[in-house]
């Protein structure tokens, strides 16, 4: 497919390791922040290309992985009620709450559903006038703009059997949660490609500033992975911590102005939690006062039956970069993709599935 | 990809995803016309690709030969 497999070329890609073994002459640790770039970097080995003086750890970049437990446990209350079809993306159904997982739900006769795009639960509130059809808003920035759209249509078409449990994240409170803590090794970020195709890079300006570090907005592929870490090893041997974007093809410094001015409209900045991580100031999104009347918490009342982790999980680590998947005690033994103990085992984006598929 | 609606909250797409063909959101890429490459997340397409762009990592790759060709020409 054009754009994606001239992005793919092995020779190009060993050019591109090449340059970056020259330049390289001190240790280097680099975080990337998004579960797509975790995916490619296990998937095509891009890791192993790299002089051993670079490290590349992996970041919080699954939203999944970090939606917290108390919400999910919410979502399975909601999702057992015989008037609900609970609708979700795929990645969040074998995510374990505090006692089961949506699947369960399912099992037990729950009405889950798998669906594509936030959209398609509207249709689905369309077509089923008498059930109550639930949202799991969760997601960065990339996909909050389709949830706010979904909110915007329910409230055009004045439905009333629509509701969003709603725990969007956003990345930067956490890129500058990660640098303010002690344990931070990271030097340099790859930034989030498709975060920044909504909003643009502006606001990591004054995080690279602040915290000496350089950004570089980087694609998914191999050839744009390599570049990114090529653009921000230049940068760290000289000294310099700019913000870069190698993603141009994609990303625009502004980002997208009606993408981003959906998500002004329907939502408000939160405190919001991360699992594994803790709680973060300013880094979620909530339903702006306008909307409230979709927020599936209120609808419902629901509170959650908070038990706790598994304690033998270490996705707390693993999110922070603070320990490789493979570092885990579980890994691969007691926690798998069909019995995980914590979410980044499950996710399509999180470290510990690609580390299962890819390294074991 | 073909369009259709009018309306800027309901205007969608038709895209080709290497052979299977898929609607998606055209609402904040206002833009996007028949024939363009869309970032599509969700259903929901959130960047026109740039093909000029999109060939720079191409043109980096050559200048780093033509460099290195340059460094090992003979005095």
């Amino acid at each position: 497919m054009k754009f994606l497999d001239e992005y793919r070329d092995a020779q190009l890609a060993q050019h591109l390791a090449r340059e970056i073994h020259r330049i390289t002459t001190k240790p280097w640790t680099l975080m990337e922040i998004c579960g797509g770039q975790t995916h490619a970097i296990v998937k095509f080995g891009i890791d192993e290309l790299l002089p051993e003086k670079i490290t590349l750890i992996h970041g919080p970049g699954c939203p999944v992985c970090v939606t917290p437990l108390e919400i999910i446990d919410q979502a399975l209350e909601i999702a057992a009620r015989p008037d609900v079809i609970f609708t979700s993306f795929g990645d969040m159904l074998r995510v374990p709450g505090s006692t089961t997982d949506l699947l369960s739900v399912k099992a037990n006769g729950g009405d889950v559903r798998m669906v594509y795009s936030p959209l398609d639960a509207v249709k689905l509130a369309e077509q089923n006038p008498a059930r109550e059809i639930v949202f799991f808003g969760v997601g960065f920035e990339t996909t909050a703009p389709a949830t706010a759209m979904a909110i915007v249509q329910a409230a055009q078409k004045k439905l009333k059997n629509f509701s969003m449990l709603v725990s969007h994240v956003l990345v930067p409170p956490a890129m500058e949660a990660l640098l303010s803590s002690p344990n931070c090794h990271v030097q340099g970020f790859l930034a989030a490609g498709h975060v920044c195709a909504v909003m643009g890079f502006e606001e990591y300006l004054p995080i690279a500033n602040k915290y000496r570090v350089p950004i570089i907005v980087t694609g998914f592929e191999p050839l744009d992975i390599l570049q990114g870490v090529l653009m921000t090893i230049r940068q760290l041997q000289m000294g310099r911590a700019e913000v870069g974007n190698q993603y141009s093809r994609a990303v625009r410094r502004e980002g997208n102005r009606p993408a981003q001015e959906l998500i002004k409209r329907v939502f408000q900045v939160v405190p919001r939690k991360w699992r594994g991580v803790g709680e973060i100031a300013r880094s979620g999104l909530g339903l702006a006062e306008e909307f409230a009347v979709f927020d599936a918490e209120k609808r419902f009342g629901v509170t959650g039956h908070y038990v706790g982790e598994s304690a033998e999980c270490r996705s707390g680590l693993v999110l922070q970069g603070q320990i490789k998947p493979r570092e885990c005690p579980a890994f691969a033994i007691r926690c798998t993709p069909e019995h995980p103990l914590g979410a980044p085992m499950v996710s399509s984006e999180g470290a510990c599935a690609a580390y299962y598929r890819y390294r074991r | 990809m073909s369009i259709s609606g009018n309306e800027p909250l309901t205007r969608a797409g038709k895209i080709d995803f290497g052979g299977i063909f898929k609607e998606a959101s055209l609402a904040c890429v206002p833009e996007a016309k028949i024939g363009d490459y869309v970032i599509v997340h969700v259903g929901f397409a959130l960047s026109v690709v740039d093909e000029a762009e999109a060939l720079k990592v191409f043109e980096y790759l050559k200048q780093m030969d033509d460099l290195a060709e340059l460094k090992e020409a003979p005095p």
